[in-house]
């Protein structure tokens, strides 16, 4: 899937900004920004739901717009909403959809790895965690080629959570691509092959989790703000260096190891600084996103 | 959750079922909730009953017509076109966009065309119950209608259409509550002064150049013209549910909003 120079706004707000990435297929894709960067616009185009002011996108070639109809029995979506009859129950509601396709696949065996066997309530009166369950099932019911997931595991109970992402991984495992938009960190560090970070309708950055969080290692500790760290930069090795990321939030970063260390130790007890909550490890995906944005993806 | 991994595998194998097929189990989906529906039910059939039986009761005087059962049965037909078509059908609509059942059926292989056709078909399905019950039910308090059922058939499915392209445009644009609220007052204004079962001619003088131009009172009218008074196809009638339809039909276009 390939999605070139989207630009899409509604009335004064631009909600895509000339946005351009390719998803790999037989891979899970993760779109990841704030509420508002612009990740369900961009499905809705490649669904076809929505036609984009300029820009285009090619679905194996076929364009969502035209060759709607093709891409249709191809493809599996998951909506944040739902998009299930409130009257329907799981499996009449699974076989209904089945009968759209030509191959589709067993709902008895679906709604078993689903836990959604004994649920015979109608979907109004059903959990939340079993709405998103059957929501899931709709999605990969019609044995689709690419499946959209719309936040897939908002507000779903940890039980929930981890047998959606199962089955999720499972379908990589299958060779089928996904799509997923998420706020959730976790989620797309857990899932994602590919992750696309997108703000404003722009996109930010994009690699797998380990090519964004690689690169540089970080040492976190909290102390009183506003201290000055010229006399910290020049003890630090060559390749390191110290910001106050937020007030009384310092990160020492770059190729972290007992050189940084014994330097942070050395000017904490010269300056009388007690360093509180100190870490070092791995960037995380949120640290990506900060330095990238400026801005907490929970905004 | 009680299986690690599903039998058959999620391997891809996509292709969509036999268009006639998808219609059709689309089409029964969309009867079938209508007439499990006990609203629904009760729009589109008890009322329309209740109001033929009620009505042909009531004497001549009131009627101006003996037997009064002549006179009602054509506006209970009126009637029922407009429950289905445009109450019914705005509701079950406004909710489904509300709940994302418009756009998760869309993203389908029935798609948005598929499902406009389906639920046609439905409306047109649910017409028929009604005008089948309504008819028999009229037949047996001794109904004798004149004209030609062929014209009365065409013009029921002329004020379909027009009720259908109404009733879609409030449900693709309003909420689902306001889609709800304005559907059923829309309803009961039009039963009462919207010349379906009492004619526009009985109504209040100011008011009756409006509501001649209404699509109920073009429906109710054309069949009493037709099966009451043995006209052939009203033209006039016909004329303002094309206007409806094709008006209301261009707007639903352009500002229907699936989701």
């Amino acid at each position: 899937m390939v999605l070139d120079d989207l630009r899409l706004s509604y009335g004064d707000t631009r909600a895509l900004d000339g946005l351009s990435f390719e998803v790999p297929a037989g891979a899970i894709t993760a779109l990841l920004g704030p509420n508002g960067a612009g990740k369900t616009s961009t499905v809705e185009i490649c669904e076809g739901y929505r036609r984009p002011d300029s820009g285009s996108v090619r679905v194996w070639g076929l364009d969502p717009q035209r060759d709607g109809a093709a891409l249709r029995a191809r493809i599996g979506v998951m909506l944040q909403d739902g998009g299930i009859y409130a009257s329907a129950r799981p499996v009449p509601m699974l076989r209904h959809l089945a009968s759209f396709y030509a191959e589709p696949l067993d709902v008895d065996d679906l709604v078993a790895r689903l836990g959604l066997d004994s649920v015979t309530a109608s979907y109004r009166r059903m959990s939340g965690g079993e709405k998103q369950r059957l929501a899931l099932a709709c999605a990969v019911v019609g044995r689709p080629d690419l499946v959209f997931l719309d936040e897939p595991s908002a507000g779903m109970d940890p039980q929930t959570r981890l047998a959606a992402w199962d089955l999720v991984e499972q379908l990589r495992r299958d060779g089928v691509t996904v799509v997923l938009t998420t706020h959730l960190m976790d989620e797309a560090e857990r899932l994602a092959d590919r992750v696309v970070i997108i703000d404003h309708g722009r996109l930010v950055a994009t690699g797998t989790p380990t090519e964004l969080t690689g690169g540089s290692d970080v040492l976190a500790f909290c102390a009183e703000p506003g201290l000055a760290l010229d006399s910290l930069r020049s003890l630090l090795p060559p390749g390191a260096g110290v910001l106050e990321a937020s007030a009384g939030a310092y990160r020492v970063e770059g190729v972290v190891g007992p050189a940084v260390l014994s330097a942070v130790g050395d000017w904490c007890s010269a300056h009388d600084v007690v360093p509180r909550d100190m870490r070092t490890g791995r960037r995380s995906l949120e640290d990506v996103f900060l330095e990238l944005t400026g801005r907490e993806l929970r905004a | 959750m009680t299986a690690s991994t599903l039998p058959g595998g999620l391997a891809p194998r996509p292709a969509a079922a036999p268009r006639g097929r998808i219609l059709h189990t689309q089409t029964a989906a969309e009867i079938r909730m209508t007439l499990r529906n006990g609203e629904q039910l009760l729009l589109t059939l008890v009322i329309p009953l209740v109001l033929l039986i009620g009505l042909s009761k009531l004497p001549e005087s009131v009627v101006s017509h003996s037997p009064a059962i002549d006179a009602v049965a054509p506006g209970i037909l009126a009637l029922s076109v407009m429950s289905t078509a445009f109450t019914g059908q705005a509701i079950a609509t406004g909710f489904e966009r509300r709940y994302g059942v418009l756009r998760l059926l869309g993203s389908t292989p029935l798609g948005r065309s598929g499902l406009l056709v389906a639920k046609t078909l439905g409306v047109l399905a649910v017409e028929a119950v009604q005008v089948v019950l309504v008819s028999a039910v009229a037949f047996t308090l001794g109904w004798h209608p004149q004209g030609n059922p062929i014209w009365a058939l065409v013009l029921l499915v002329l004020g379909t259409a027009a009720f259908s392209a109404v009733g879609l445009l409030i449900a693709g644009t309003l909420r689902a509550e306001a889609t709800l609220a304005v559907a059923n007052a829309v309803y009961l204004l039009l039963l009462v002064v919207g010349g379906v079962v009492i004619p526009a001619d009985r109504l209040p003088s100011a008011l009756q150049p409006l509501v001649s131009a209404l699509p109920s009172a073009a429906l109710g009218q054309g069949l009493r013209d037709m099966l009451l008074h043995g006209q052939g196809l009203p033209l006039g009638a016909v004329g303002v549910l094309l206007v409806w339809a094709v008006v209301a039909g261009w707007a639903t276009a352009r500002t229907f909003r699936w989701s």
